[in-house]
């Protein structure tokens, strides 16, 4: 419920409103997009980096946090596990139960291989269950792979690898066309078009979706699957150190059980890691709309089996998280809420931003107008943020829009007394999503020989910046692709001892590069204590 | 919203006392928990932090998601971290979208008395005995949109004196929606057949030839529907 205070000035918001509505924005010019980002995106601060001493990367730059993990012991340091007492035995090992891994599991074992999903929370506690927005693919008659690809390349900043954009843009349809066949309920008119919006940065409305529950239609479906096929699935067991035979090829994974503490050794022929992001590291102090489980662990585990890293120093934060209540503080506002016509708006009532602008660039402009030009509203918690003009939804498409298009941000506001289809609602930028991750080719490679990399762990898809709905699309592309091709492969290999020397030899290359420490990693959970200390 | 507020709870009937503006989520880890059941999205999406309490004195059990509600003074709580619902296997590519499929994998919805512990008992707000109403006439396209919003948390089936696992009811019965009751997308078909044919090879080809200058002035001139 707002204070007295803000509804005074949400006062201002109402009086503009009316001279705003049906009145376009100007989008900012290539220099202005350069100029917001360079002085007020967090990515372009030095103290939130530094250079990692260790490693495929030597001297790359890496947040802060990430850096931390990366220059740290493994777990299994101190621990003696017995390699030859192997308790599962398969063909693929997927590491991590979101879409990405679901994906992979399904093509995998539709191609006949034995397959192992291992999770850290339940199947589906994931990043993909959270998606709101929607998944991009252009299917629409007056739109082509080769507009989405000039929209993801330029989104990216032209740091993106052609070949991994050429695959996402040209499976995009079929990968919706798949969803549908599992029962995947899209968005839809009576005749069977899909409804479609723009994202920040699309130049057609190409976003599909399933209400704001989009993540979460497409997460619970592959489920099904992935238990309707028998594939095994095991949760509270996520990995701490990839195994690595005797050649230096991937062979498995050491698990580790959250219940009963307990190791366990997986013997694979190649192993997939989707374990999706990194919100959970806080860079520079930003809440974020992760789940629980978002803590790199996959890029630190790659990374120390000799996986190369790309763009790890770009990060998306997502111009809209919650400002207030601060109950869900930096939870997610889709961006679908600007698609659908709400604006941002300063203190004094006033429109600084063309809505969807690429989202660093818009999240920057946000950043500006509260810190550059001291026109953001602080909330009762102290923090700043803008308004998010939500009444403008109704007034463009008619009331009751909000309820139904966007149910679960209705009801996430409405559970704490605010009526987002009449009130404005407060936002600023949340740490949403790595840009970058693991290098791979495009069926998911790495330069680890059997070690395979898909969804949000991977990097190069979306160079340095992904555009909304586009990783909904490129965790089912490259998931299906690996899944495919780690499946295929597994008839060639026969896998030679278990090692973990990998792991000895970085611990090694740590001392070597003078890098002292007594953390550990990967760090597996976040640990949150809300203020008891103070 | 001061901080300083504090309000006692009892977890798993355990009294600890917490800030009031905290969630019970963050109350837990407040208290010193650290989650790994009861813990997924921490957003409202997952399901995981389904909690069952009661206000000390009150006859009324309540339900929430710990991530998404506060704290209560003298609240007793505990989650619900696991059910054993009942999930059947099937492969959707055989089924009919009718009554007796669902029937077949779930007869005990037929079983359902009518108490509607399973609408009281959703966090969700979603009127489940009413879903489950749809499915036993067959009208799976109305139990599938009046579910769609299900987080699967588990509440409704642990209420549920007929055992009915309404969750994969209603799952099942989106699924037979989307499949074979949404009528099928011809755009999307026919796009997908194109990229088969290989029409946007070439284009894609040379784009992926470009150089960075080449890219930026496409990208800076492209044309952008409104
Ligand atoms: C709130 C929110 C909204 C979003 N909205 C959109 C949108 O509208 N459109 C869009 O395209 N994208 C969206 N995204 C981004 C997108 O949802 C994610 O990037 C994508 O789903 C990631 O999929 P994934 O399979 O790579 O990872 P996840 O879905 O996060 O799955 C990773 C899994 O691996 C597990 N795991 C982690 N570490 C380990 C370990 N050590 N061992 C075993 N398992 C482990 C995790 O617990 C998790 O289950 C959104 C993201 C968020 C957070
Ligand atoms: S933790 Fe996912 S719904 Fe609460």
């Amino acid at each position: 419920m707002y204070t007295a205070q803000m509804r005074e000035l949400i006062k201002k918001v109402e009086k503009t409103r009316p001279e705003r509505l049906g009145v376009d924005f100007p989008r900012m010019t290539p220099e202005e997009r350069e100029a917001v980002l360079s002085e007020y995106h967090p990515d372009y601060s030095d103290k939130g980096f530094r250079n990692i001493k260790v490693g495929v990367n030597k001297e790359a730059k890496l947040p802060k946090e990430l850096a931390d993990l990366i220059e740290a012991k493994s777990r299994l340091e101190k621990e003696k596990i017995d390699l030859n007492q192997i308790d599962y035995d398969v063909d693929v090992l997927i590491i991590g139960g979101g879409g990405s891994g679901a994906a992979a599991a399904l093509e995998a074992k539709n191609n006949g291989a034995e397959v192992l999903i291992a999770t850290k929370l339940r199947f589906g506690d994931a990043n993909t269950m959270m998606a709101e927005g929607g998944i991009q693919a252009a299917d629409k008659e007056d739109d082509s792979p080769a507009r989405h690809y000039i929209d993801v390349i330029g989104g990216g900043h032209y740091g993106n690898k052609p070949e991994l954009v050429h695959a996402l843009v040209n499976d995009a349809p079929g990968i919706i066309h798949w969803l549908e066949s599992l029962g995947v309920m899209f968005d839809k008119t009576e005749d069977g078009t899909m409804v479609t919006t723009h994202g920040g940065g699309t130049s057609r409305k190409r976003m599909h979706a399933a209400a704001d529950y989009s993540g979460a239609e497409i997460m619970r479906t592959l489920r099904d699957e992935v238990h309707n096929k028998g594939v095994e699935v095991t949760e509270f067991s996520p990995a701490v150190e990839l195994l690595l035979d005797s050649d230096g090829k991937a062979a498995g994974a050491v698990l580790y059980n959250l219940e009963t503490e307990e190791y366990c050794v997986v013997r694979a022929k190649t192993v997939i890691l989707a374990t999706g992001g990194a919100g959970r590291l806080h860079y520079q102090g930003f809440p974020t709309s992760n789940h629980h489980g978002a803590t790199a662990d996959g890029l630190v585990m790659g990374y120390r089996a000799g996986a190369e890293l790309i763009f790890a120093d770009t990060i998306q934060y997502h111009p809209t998280g919650v400002a207030f209540p601060l109950q869900i503080f930096g939870a997610l506002v889709t961006e679908k809420v600007r698609s659908l016509g709400a604006t941002p708006i300063n203190i004094d009532g006033e429109q600084f931003v063309f809505p969807l602008e690429t989202r660093d660039v818009e999240a920057a402009a946000i950043i500006r107008e509260c810190y550059g030009r001291h026109k953001g509203i602080k909330t009762s918690t102290g923090s700043l943020g803008v308004w998010l003009d939500t009444p403008l939804i109704e007034l463009i498409h008619g009331k009751g829009t909000i309820e139904k298009r966007l149910p679960a941000m209705y009801r996430q506001y409405k559970r704490f007394g605010i009526d987002m289809g009449t009130e404005p609602i407060l936002v600023y930028p949340t740490l949403h999503y790595q840009n970058g991750g693991l290098l791979i080719n495009e069926h998911g490679q790495t330069k680890v020989e059997n070690l395979y990399v898909v969804g949000e762990a991977a990097g190069g898809i979306h160079g340095r910046n992904r555009l909304m709905g586009n990783s909904l699309l490129d965790i089912l592309v490259f998931g299906r692709r690996a899944g495919i091709h780690a499946s295929q492969k597994t008839k060639d290999i026969t896998v030679k001892e278990l090692s973990l020397e990998h792991v000895d030899f970085y611990h090694k290359s740590l001392s070597e590069n003078a890098v002292q420490t007594d953390r550990v990693s990967p760090m597996l959970l976040p640990h949150y204590t809300h203020g008891r200390e103070a | 919203m001061s901080e300083k507020e504090m309000v006692n709870v009892y977890i798993l009937g355990k009294k600890y006392s917490v800030p009031s503006s905290l969630t019970i989520m963050d109350a837990m880890e407040y208290a010193g928990y650290q989650l790994t059941r009861g813990c997924g999205c921490r957003s409202g999406f997952c399901g995981a932090c389904a909690t069952i309490y009661r206000i000390k004195g009150e006859k009324e059990l309540k339900v929430s998601l710990a991530c998404q509600s506060k704290v209560e003074d003298e609240m007793y709580l505990t989650q619900l971290p696991f059910f054993p619902g009942d999930k059947q296997r099937y492969d959707v590519d055989e089924l009919e979208p009718t009554a007796e499929t669902i029937g077949k994998f779930y007869p005990e919805i037929y079983s359902c008395i009518g108490c509607n512990s399973c609408t009281n008992g959703c966090p969700q707000d979603l009127n489940v005995m009413q879903y489950i109403g749809y499915s036993q006439r067959g009208d799976l396209e109305k139990c599938a949109h009046e579910s769609f919003d299900c987080l699967m948390c588990g509440i409704c089936a642990s209420r549920c004196p007929a055992g009915i696992t309404h969750y994969q009811v209603g799952l099942l019965a989106r699924r037979l929606t989307g499949k074979y009751i949404a009528p099928p997308s011809m755009h999307l078909a026919n796009r997908v057949e194109e990229i088969k044919e290989g029409k946007f090879d070439t284009e894609l080809e040379e784009l992926m030839n470009m150089t960075t200058e080449q890219l930026k002035e496409a990208y800076n001139s492209r044309n952008i529907e409104k």
